[in-house]
């Protein structure tokens, strides 16, 4: 009796678009700063207030942009691998401190290791803003002309960091 | 420490629900007793257990035990304790945690109260919820541990989502499980049952209770999601035909049908591959809702953190469970058999028809909700289905099905006249048709949508109360006096009556609001006054507050009609400084009549601010009405004759209606 295998049959094609839909994301909005000239800053270094880091003193090096905080427990969680592959010395990681407080992120790069060759200091989350954060942590590929190439929302990962960052930074570094 | 024992607990659960799925299943088999009586001893244990896991969570949340991720990621030494506890089931995680305890505690149940049922019958229900808790606890300890440690500890948390924050999200996960989960019962009965070939009446008047119980709370759980999203985000909305919110409520609505159909199967024998159809189909919606809500395939304002893996998982689990069960509805219905033949115009035409018009409804909100998916499934772009498809596609399915709600009740099984039926429902139509026109007229502003919404709210009513007359006029000839006689009635038939009454009056609220509501975003400075609705809004006064986990700035209204003061309303708008998350806190005055609605948008500048005022004329019947229908479930459990169960062989069909 074939109509008994009509709700089976209705299950296996509403099972294919579900599984199709698990590799497609809704929520991906092409970040509108893909392949546009990162926003300019000019913040202090984390560790010495006097000194002043600018977008233009970055200039001719691909290197990544990492968006972190002390009170951040996704950043915990991205922590080590950046620390792991800053030693590759690979790319220079420049880590946005963003509205955070001075003394705990000291010490949270104390406590953890530090893969930032700079942090700077972005307290009142203004840079953030230009820069469209709206999760911490979040990571920006910026090459030598200083254009946004890559963004990852949310903590990077050994596999992001293989198949998506490092491919396409050795394209940019030439 | 408490982590590991919760963390092993989970372990000793999966590895006693292993048990529990294979050795009753196969001892039904070699009819083997010894084997088939594992079933209970296990259910019991694996409850123990999943029971401790689950305090083990608790306890490391409200003992603020940040080296636990879960608590840093969902807790905060300031969150106050009882969202600190509640923020257990915050998580994906936990809410998973949560949904293999409701799991439990249905099979817990089912231990306690079916000693009755045949130890076969008994085995294979046990069996198959195992098997279901199999997964659930797979997926939790591979995909979702809950316990994961974080060393070293983060010094404090990131603190529960706002929105959270909340009483109602306190019992709104617990009830919603409690539905969700429940269904599981109505499946693992069915699926008993096709998988021991019989399928009679004894069975449907098993499941029922079990099916009616976790139908109400789940209308239970719905109402305060409803509720709290109705309060919570500040915009007086109260249902959003959002992804999650739609996935609750298709079950619902199948387990509506099911719950009707399983009267027709236990009274007249009929319906009974229809009754395992629906009780697979609800809780596969229940499963497919989860697959949603955790997978991340489409966008929601519930938005857990996703993970591929997640969704793998729980889809694997989905084909496994809801393939396999469909796969044996088709290789056994075709041998169950046809129950009793009836007229087109009789109480099973009618039921079947509402059966139907649910199901239509039912596939309308999956198809909306879906609908983004496969467009972009099949390349087509993204988009997404907006509330004006759900608004009128609903109501075109929905209405005939309100209608024939009057009628149904007071046909005859087998066979009814269309005349006899006319002639006993002429009042009532005729109330229902008065009341339709008049209350428009009265209101001041008529559409055609308000006056359908109203006659059908009064067409239930009145059509209760002529059948609830002609019971009472049938036992008259009895004697005795009219309480007495309306004890007489079976509660079956009064949780029916309830039931109905509860879709009127939720119809009653949905059309006035709808119909009569008035919304006024206005730019506000203190002592400026504003009249929305006849009543007068005057800003005293903003102050601001200092709360446990946040700040916030209180607005003092004063709310009057024709100068005399009804109320004070202080909404507030709040900003959680862990998170950075700003929320609104509205006031709302509430009433039987209409709700007053006050929330804080913007400051925009010089000390003035958007406010929001709402007139909400009988909202509160909306959930008024969900709770009746709840209700009405619960009163029809408690029918004698379900504690009269253990009588093994079927009863004649009660005298009275409990359809």
């Amino acid at each position: 009796m074939a109509r008994y295998l009509i709700p089976l049959g209705v299950f296996i094609v509403l099972l294919g678009f579900l599984a199709v839909g698990l590799k497609l994301n809704p929520r991906e909005v092409p970040s509108p700063l893909i392949d546009k000239p990162a926003p300019a800053f000019q913040l202090e270094r984390l560790d010495q207030p006097n000194q002043v880091v600018k977008l233009e003193d970055l200039r001719g090096q691909v290197w990544l942009l990492n968006v972190w905080a002390s009170w951040c427990v996704a950043c915990m969680q991205e922590h080590p691998v950046l620390v792991e592959f800053s030693k590759s010395g690979v790319l220079p990681i420049y880590g946005l401190n963003y509205k955070d407080r001075r003394d705990d992120a000291k010490a949270w790069l104390a406590k953890n290791g530090n893969p930032y060759n700079v942090s700077i200091v972005d307290a009142d989350g203004r840079v953030g803003i230009d820069y469209g954060v709206y999760g911490v942590p979040e990571t920006f590929l910026i090459d030598k002309q200083g254009v946004i190439r890559f963004k990852q929302i949310g903590p990077v990962t050994p596999e992001v960091l293989q198949d998506k960052i490092l491919p396409l930074a050795r394209k940019l570094q030439g | 420490m408490i982590p590991e024992i919760g963390h092993f607990a989970l372990i000793v659960a999966l590895c006693i629900s292993i048990v529990q799925a294979l050795v009753p299943l196969i001892g039904t088999y070699r009819k083997d007793g010894a084997w088939m009586a594992v079933a209970r001893p296990a259910a019991q244990g694996q409850f123990v257990f999943v029971a401790i896991a689950f305090g083990c969570l608790a306890w490391s949340f409200v003992g603020n035990d940040f080296s636990v991720l879960n608590v840093a990621s969902n807790s905060n030494s300031s969150l106050p304790v009882q969202y600190r506890f509640a923020a257990t089931w915050g998580s994906h995680e936990g809410s998973l945690l949560l949904w293999v305890l409701m799991l439990t505690v249905w099979m817990l149940a089912v231990t306690v109260f079916s000693r009755h049922l045949p130890r076969e019958m008994l085995a294979r229900i046990l069996s198959v919820m195992a098997l279901i808790s199999v997964g659930f606890l797979l997926f939790l300890l591979f995909t979702s541990n809950p316990f994961e440690r974080l060393l070293p500890a983060a010094p404090d948390g990131r603190d529960l989502n706002p929105l959270l924050q909340d009483p109602g999200m306190v019992i709104h996960p617990p009830m919603l499980y409690m539905g969700y989960v429940g269904f599981s019962v109505a499946f693992a009965f069915s699926v008993a049952a096709l998988l021991g070939g019989k399928l009679d009446a004894a069975w449907a008047r098993w499941s029922r209770p079990w099916t009616t119980v976790a139908w109400a709370f789940l209308t239970v759980g719905i109402c305060l999601g409803s509720g709290w999203a109705y309060y919570v985000l500040g915009w007086g909305g109260w249902w959003f035909w959002d992804p999650v919110e739609n996935a609750s409520f298709m079950p619902w609505l199948v387990g509506t049908a099911l719950v009707h159909s399983l009267a027709v199967t236990e009274k007249r024998g009929g319906f009974k591959i229809w009754t395992v159809l629906l009780a697979i189909i609800a809780f596969s919606l229940s499963l497919l809702g989860t697959f949603l809500v955790r997978s991340g395939v489409l966008t929601s304002v519930h938005a857990f953190a996703t993970d591929p893996a997640r969704g793998i998982f729980i889809l694997a689990f989905l084909a496994i469970v809801v393939g396999s069960s469909l796969a044996l509805f088709a290789w056994r219905a075709p041998k169950v058999g046809l129950g009793g033949t009836f007229n087109l115009v009789s109480r099973e035409a009618a039921l079947l028809t509402n059966n139907v018009l649910l199901m239509a409804a039912a596939a309308v909100v999956l198809l909306g909700t879906l609908y983004p998916l496969f467009l972009d499934a099949l390349g087509l772009g993204k988009l997404s289905v907006g509330t004006p498809w759900f608004e009128i596609m609903f109501p075109i399915c929905m209405a005939p099905a309100v209608f024939l709600m009057g009628i149904g009740p007071i046909m005859r099984w087998k066979e009814a006249q269309l005349p006899d039926l006319a002639s006993r429902l002429k009042w009532a139509f005729g109330v229902a048709l008065v009341t339709g026109l008049l209350v428009p007229v009265v209101m001041g502003k008529w559409t055609w949508l308000i006056s359908l919404g109203l006659f059908l709210a009064a067409w239930i009513v009145a059509a209760g109360f002529v059948n609830l007359y002609e019971q009472v006029a049938r036992l008259r000839a009895s004697g005795g006096s009219l309480p007495g006689r309306m004890r007489t009635l079976p509660r079956g038939y009064w949780g029916m009556l309830v039931a109905h009454f509860g879709v009127g009056v939720f119809i009653v609220g949905v059309t006035m609001v709808k119909g009569y509501e008035t919304e006024k975003d206005v730019r506000m400075n203190v002592g400026d006054t504003v009249l929305v609705g006849g009543y007068q809004f005057q800003l005293e006064g903003l102050t601001q507050v200092q709360g446990p986990n946040y700040e916030a700035t209180r607005g003092r209204i004063r709310v009057s009609r024709n100068g005399s003061e009804v109320t004070v309303l202080q909404p507030e708008k709040r900003f959680y400084s862990v998170q950075q998350m700003p929320m609104t806190e509205a006031a709302i005055s509430p009433g039987l009549t209409r709700d007053l609605y006050v929330s804080l948008g913007e400051p925009v500048g010089e000390g003035a601010w958007v406010v929001r005022l709402y007139h909400k004329p009988f909202v509160d019947w909306i959930w008024g009405g969900g709770f009746l229908m709840a209700l009405g479930g619960v009163i029809a459990i408690t029918d004698r004759r379900y504690r009269l169960a253990r009588r093994e062989q079927s009863q004649p069909a009660a005298a009275a209606a409990t359809a």
